[in-house]
């Protein structure tokens, strides 16, 4: 009805009442003007945009409703076969997350010393940040280290990423690394780095196999290291789907969470020893011979001979090699005999001196699997301690339980049946992380699980790109596309460092087509043949240089300049106190991020400050903060945790001082190069000779998103948009900025903004947006088929030869070259594509197989093996070596380590502490906890434990309890469950702590952070924090205030009798 | 449709009002007041689209409670504050002017069933016993959306209403905020909204379901627990349900809220539970307040007219 008409006497209440047919006025006669005129917003847009949810790693494809330039509404597109429309509460959120009042709106300055914040012209601040770059590079520039070349800048470091676009990623990757900046990081390296090592060390690439909604086909489901219901709820539909389709799900976990609630069986276990119960299931499938013998014997390396001086870790736990100075090992001993295998991912820079250590045989096949040192007897008599006996006393899994697992395993793989693994960083955030992911991948080989509809390892990531940003990595260790970063000891030529490191045969062997593409979309005209392509200007690497070797670099002061991109370390790395120590020597500070983080804060409200170890006026670091641009705001893609790259479209400009980060770095780059230009300087050509000239558009100047991604793709010499990583060249002629995402622009089409629904295709969905590599949706599909090519069954069947065509067809891509016949063998000596035979699906790897054993690539070890936690209540009852040998750690006053279970002290720590999400929260909270809708659902930090243990400790239910660590101290709310239970492990009762991580100081709904307590201890391979379990004490009450909070600390270090040493033995 | 439906007599236009089946005025007059089986029609849409509801299997709820943002989202419900409760993950607490679905969690100890066993032996303090299991139990409530509506009823300004799709809406513009319709509710779904005054509750969103699109819960559901369509289609999909969890054996599902029969007769939003309905905070036998107010109202009607008759014969009487 339209206002501005009169009312008629036939709109009276009344009249309508008494003329109409609702005599009662119930229905139609008590419509009311306002009820009359209702109509959806969702009706009356303007615009519905394509977008994609910014939060975790689903990536649900979003409509967001535009009504006179501004976002009205945001919802899941029903059309999405991934998705189905469906958003969690977060998802559901993204609209009060955009549009919100809590999104800061202008540039805030703190000058050094300075109490407060002050307003700064946006562009002023750009001039500022660049003059302070460019003088910070200049001071802090290394042409040499320890005599070797380094060509870098140690001054300057980046921090974040995943929550970012592709495209963004890659300007940061590429401006930051001309300059010589190598301290590159992101979530990537806290959340799933170890499994980027484990994956790709057994199946050749490190990302997850297989999508969720594959799920739907597996008769099993193992969850562990993952609580999806809460992390990942939308993807978990497939779960449901699978369990109404009959399927079995299995939750092993400390902790009962949302996601046991919907198990058909919860396995609870004691933190930190996923290795001991895996390795005894492994065991189990050995010594039953349950394995699919002939998937075994064609697909994996189980036949394999590996060479007389490996020796197994057994009593002692240590492999052959080891180091104990240098708390490293040498992995020349654990190659096959013989011949020589490189890994395609994790530690590969070890490998180029093995490499001309050995002969380049192929390696020796034993058929019989009877030969003492081939993989399979190696394997056995590694898992042969592994027994239930041991999971019982190590894991405090019951063995009928663990029987029950088993049989599962079996009963649900081979021919007819398939088993899925889903993992997320329950297994990955562990001084063993890598080791997790391996043990798990030689479960699911052992069982012919990979390759095949339903089976997999599925790595469920946590940010919205997280795997588009180690991908195109804002990580120091690789370049696009996990091309390993140049090392400044042994890479001296281009073709020195194409020589080294990578397999020669499988993809791996053309990766001198792949880095020459990159240095030409680098360096465009400047990369000629002559100059190796410019691959002189890449800085050279010393070691690692991960984000808590970077925090070290922080506190020696060598660190000028930060940037942080969306990530929140003051709260959501390892110890906390030891990032803001960090950035409090740092001369400045760009914070880019929503609102006022506490790692934009902690130099006014910090917990130093209030306990006066920091005093604000004497910390000289100049911070500022920009105001990022929401997805809705800007153009560019996510590349989700089933490696599926997605393009979200921008729905309204950023208001105020609100910008993308592409905007960001391209705009810093530009003034950058016009402050150097004319520079005569050696160390200034490489961002010089940069190309850096995308097309601008819109009221701020954008840079187009869609140029960007046309470069990632990559062109040929004309110009032309490249279809295909097989069309790469090493002779310059082809550019590309990432090999694997190369094809995502084919036929200068954005293939990542197609959006054909779900019921148009089959449930691979192979034309919703684009997924590296090639578009193949179930990575290593070949493997679904026999070695002749045919279906290993009619229910289970992918992929298949085509004898007729002469060519690999099924229901997705073959992950496999399309006319190359299962019969097909390499002539001797050949290397890439041609090296890899017929029947061999593992297409990266150095042999075409599935690793059980890892010759190389996996830092502490060939073979997965069970160490406790830096801090474990318990003796590692496996083996003599307590904790991971080759663990990083660091030594500083307040990183302190526990001590080992069976010495004096070690009884002031005496219960286990995990850690998790929960549904209402995202990672640290930077995007939740200022939403009120969000934070409302979990305005508390709280703890979980059970009725015993809160009765041993005299904790009370609602009420507060202080959790303390050698680091730290936190208060919680106590939440007593019956979801936590007491575990009986090696014959004594052992109570374990829940502690979701989401919280901090700041924000709407606040709370103490759990990374207080956490310590700086790291895989090796992947140099990923060990935050998933540790071990505190709790105590009734409120944490003290002030200076007794660390002084209570103090008081528990004293009485462990905590040192330097303590826990730092290898 | 009244043709299928000969309890809808009573009220639904065009048709006579003696034509229900015990042919008696009180029938007649219990279905004006009460609606009937299709409410629709009871209120008066002589032309009216299928009834629409809600089904919500708990049995695959995931307690995310999406559906409680993305009803505040659509709804521009305000965030009521940050209050920890420590009842398990619920920190909403139930259905009000701000919350118009609310996730239930239960945490239950469970007896070991050998033949079904919960997911979960707890085990642990006093041996084993019978009730060492352990399960635990969310479940999205919402407005029920009854066929016999008492807040309707009670409504004294014709706020709330009974839209053609069966469900009932209260107006804001018209609502004063008079709160008849809080306690008349068998449920404690209605509320006022504090600093405003008036009553909210969930509107089935009505603005959405109106032009075919889903109510906002429903379609950001991630596992689908909530399920929005033609009520008999999903009442039918929902027995099917029960069968099949029956035979996987989750012998304690069962409906709650789906038998026209019951005491409000029938629910527009029902569930499937896996426990009796006291266990989620849902009254086990649900009456419509308003059930006796025709007999009161006859009583009250006989009194007064006992009164009147009275009064003349006395007035007669002493005339005479």
């Amino acid at each position: 009805m339209s206002p501005a008409r009169l009312p008629s006497p036939t709109d009276w209440p009344v009249l309508r009442q008494l003329l109409g047919p609702d005599r009662l006025a119930r229905g139609a006669a008590a419509q009311s003007p306002a009820t009359r005129a209702l109509r959806p917003r969702t009706l009356e847009a303007d615009r519905v945009v394509g977008s994609v949810c910014p939060y975790c790693a689903v990536g649900c494809a979003q409509k967001v409703y535009v009504k006179d330039g501004r976002v009205t509404q945001i919802e899941g597109d029903p059309d999405a076969p991934h998705s189905r429309g469906r958003l969690c509460p977060k998802g559901s959120a993204s609209l009060q997350l955009t549009t919100g009042p809590a999104r800061e709106r202008h540039v805030l300055y703190r000058r050094p010393h300075a109490r407060a914040w002050e307003r700064l012209e946006l562009e002023t601040a750009m001039d500022m940040v660049a003059d302070k770059f460019v003088a910070a590079r200049r001071a802090g520039w290394e042409w040499e280290r320890e005599g070797l070349p380094t060509r870098r800048c140690m001054s300057i470091a980046a921090l974040g990423g995943a929550t970012l676009d592709n495209e963004e990623n890659y300007l940061i990757k590429k401006l930051l690394t001309a300059a010589g900046v190598v301290q590159i990081e992101n979530q990537a390296r806290v959340c799933h780095s170890s499994t980027v090592v484990g994956l790709g060390t057994s199946f050749g690439r490190g990302a997850s196999s297989t999508l969720p909604a594959d799920l739907q086909n597996s008769d099993l489901i193992v969850l562990q290291g993952s609580n999806m219901a809460e992390a990942h709820p939308v993807a978990f539909q497939w779960v449901v789907e699978a369990k109404a389709r009959g399927a079995t799900v299995i939750h092993v976990d400390p902790h009962y969470s949302r996601t046991s609630a919907l198990a058909d069986l919860f396995v609870p276990l004691r933190t930190g020893t996923d290795i001991a119960f895996l390795g005894a299931v492994i065991n189990h499938v050995l010594s039953s011979e349950a394995d699919f013998r002939e998937y075994v014997l064609a697909y994996t390396n189980a036949p394999t001979i590996v060479g007389a001086e490996f020796a197994d870790a057994d009593v002692d736990g240590l492999f052959s090699g080891f180091d104990a100075d240098a708390r490293s090992y040498d992995p020349a001993s654990w190659q096959y005999d013989g011949a020589f295998a490189a890994a395609a991912a994790g530690q590969r820079d070890l490998e180029s001196k093995i490499a001309h250590q050995h002969a380049t045989g192929e390696p020796e096949l034993d058929l019989t699997l009877e030969h003492p040192r081939c993989v399979w007897q190696i394997l056995k008599r590694h898992y042969a301690r592994y027994t239930p006996e041991m999971v019982e006393r190590v894991c405090g899994v019951p063995q009928d339980v663990f029987a029950r697992v088993c049989a599962l395993f079996v009963a649900n793989s081979g021919r007819e049946r398939t088993t899925a693994f889903v993992h997320g960083v329950g297994w990955t955030q562990h001084t063993v992380g890598s080791q997790y992911i391996r043990a798990a991948a030689i479960l699911q080989l052992l069982l012919g699980n990979m390759g095949r509809p339903g089976g997999g390892v599925m790595a469920m990531r946590g940010h919205a790109s997280i795997q588009g940003s180690s991908d195109i990595p804002t990580l120091f260790d690789t370049l696009p596309g996990y091309i390993p970063m140049p090392q400044a000891h042994s890479h001296d030529t281009l073709a020195d460092f194409l020589m080294s490191g990578v397999p020669r045969k499988g993809y791996w062997g053309n990766i001198g087509d792949y880095v020459v593409s990159l240095l030409k979309a680098w360096w465009g005209p400047a990369a000629t043949a002559e100059n190796e392509y410019c691959f002189q200007y890449l800085p050279r690497l010393t070691g690692s240089h991960g984000t808590y070797d970077t925090v070290m670099e922080q506190v020696a002061g060598t660190v000028q300049g930060y940037f942080l991109f969306g990530q929140n370390p003051a709260v959501g790395s390892a110890n906390t106190r030891m990032q803001r120590l960090g950035m409090s020597k740092l001369d400045w500070l760009v914070v880019r991020d929503f609102s006022l983080i506490e790692s934009a804060t902690w130099w006014q409200d910090g917990p130093e400050i209030e306990s006066g170890e920091m005093a604000t006026e004497e910390i000289a670091t100049e911070v500022f903060f920009f105001p990022a641009a929401a997805h809705t705001e800007k153009d560019g893609t996510f590349t989700n945790t089933q490696r599926m790259v997605q393009f979200h479209h921008k729905a309204q400009e950023p208001s105020d001082d609100r910008r993308s980060d592409l905007w960001f770095t391209y705009h810093l780059g530009r003034r950058i190069r016009e402050r150097l230009a004319g520079s005569s300087e050696e160390m200034d050509r490489p961002l010089l000779d940069l190309t850096w000239d995308y097309p601008t558009e819109g009221e701020h100047e954008d840079p187009s998103a869609e140029a960007v991604l046309a470069e990632i793709n990559g062109r040929n010499a004309d110009g032309e948009p490249l279809s295909s990583y097989t069309q790469l060249q090493d002779d310059g002629s082809t550019a590309c900025g990432c090999w694997i995402y190369c094809g995502c622009y084919a036929e200068g089409v954005n293939q990542t903004a197609r959006r054909t629904p779900a019921r148009e295709q089959n449930w691979t969905a192979s034309e919703w947006a684009w997924a590296w590599p090639a578009n193949r949706r179930i990575l290593y599909n070949r493997a679904s088929a026999d070695p002749q090519g045919r279906p290993w069954s009619e229910r289970k069947a992918l992929v298949w030869w085509d004898g007729d065509k002469g060519e690999w067809t099924g229901y997705d891509t073959p992950d496999f070259d399309a006319g190359k016949p299962p019969d097909y063998r390499p002539p001797r000596g050949a290397t890439g594509p041609a090296g890899i035979a017929g029947d061999e699906p593992f297409i990266m790897q150095a042999d075409g197989r599935g690793w059980l054993f890892a010759p190389s690539g996996v830092a502490d070890g060939p073979l997965p093996t069970h160490y406790e936690p830096q801090d474990s209540p318990v003796r590692n009852l496996l083996h003599g070596s307590q904790r991971n040998p080759a663990r990083q750690v660091y030594e500083h006053e307040h990183n302190r380590y526990h001590p080992d279970p069976d010495e004096p002290g070690a009884e002031v720590f005496p219960y286990a502490v995990t850690t998790y999400r929960l549904t209402e929260h995202f990672t640290a909270g930077g995007m939740s906890r200022w939403t009120p809708y969000l934070a409302e659902l979990q305005p508390e930090f709280f703890v979980e434990v059970s009725p015993e243990l809160a009765a041993e400790r005299g904790l009370e239910h609602a009420g507060w309890a202080t959790v303390v660590s050698a680091r730290g101290a936190v208060e919680a709310r106590v939440l007593v469950t019956e979801r936590m239970a007491p575990l009986q492990v090696d014959d004594r009762t052992l109570h374990q702590i829940g502690m979701p991580y989401h919280w901090g100081p700041n924000g709407y709904a606040k709370g103490d952070s759990m990374n207080e307590l956490s310590s700086m201890s790291l895989d090796p391979s992947s140099h990923i924090q060990e935050v998933k379990a540790l071990a505190v004490d709790i105590r009734p009450g409120r944490r003290p205030r002030g200076a007794a909070r660390q002084q209570l600390v103090r008081e528990y270090r004293e009485r462990a009798g905590i040192t330097a040493l303590t826990g730092m033995r290898p | 449709m009244s043709d299928e439906h000969p309890l809808i007599g009573g009220s639904a236009p065009g048709a006579p009002a003696a034509s229900a089946d015990e042919g008696r005025a009180e029938g007649a007059l219990t279905n004006l007041l009460l609606g009937s089986g299709e409410p629709a029609a009871s209120a008066g849409y002589a032309q009216h689209p299928p009834r629409m509801g809600f089904f919500t299997d708990t049995s695959v709820c995931i307690g995310c409670k999406a559906c409680e943002v993305a009803c505040k989202e659509w709804n521009q419900v305000p965030e009521d504050g940050l209050n920890w409760t420590g009842h398990s993950h619920d920190n909403t607490g139930g259905l009000g002017a701000d919350t118009w679905r609310h996730v239930a969690f239960i945490e239950q100890r469970v007896p070991v069933d050998a033949a079904h066993p919960p997911n979960f032996v707890r085990g642990g303090d006093e041996g084993a016993g019978a009730e060492d299991g352990f399960r635990w139990l969310m479940s999205s409530d919402v407005c029920k959306h009854c066929t016999h509506a008492a807040c309707l009823d009670v409504c004294p300004t014709g706020a709330i209403f009974r839209t053609e799709l069966g469900t009932v809406v209260v107006q804001q513009d018209v609502c004063n905020g008079c709160g008849y319709c809080v306690p008349a509710c068998p449920y404690g779904v209605l509320g006022k909204r504090e600093g405003d005054g008036r009553i909210f509750k969930c509107t089935l969103c009505y603005d959405r379901i109106s032009v075919g699109e889903q109510p906002a819960c429903a379609k950001a559901c991630p596992t689908d627990s909530i399920q929005f369509g033609e009520l008999h289609e999903l009442r039918e999909r929902a027995a099917g349900r029960v069968q099949a969890l029956h035979a996987a054996g989750v012998v304690q599902a069962r409906l709650y809220g789906h038998d026209p029969g019951d005491g409000v007769g029938g629910d527009g939003a029902f569930f499937l539970l896996l426990d009796e309905p006291e266990v989620y905070g849902l009254p086990p036998d649900p009456q419509v307040t308003t059930r006796d107010l025709p007999t009161m109202w006859r009583n009250v009607a006989f009194a007064a007219s006992a009164l009147l008759a009275g009064a003349a014969a006395a007035f007669a009487g002493a005339r005479r």
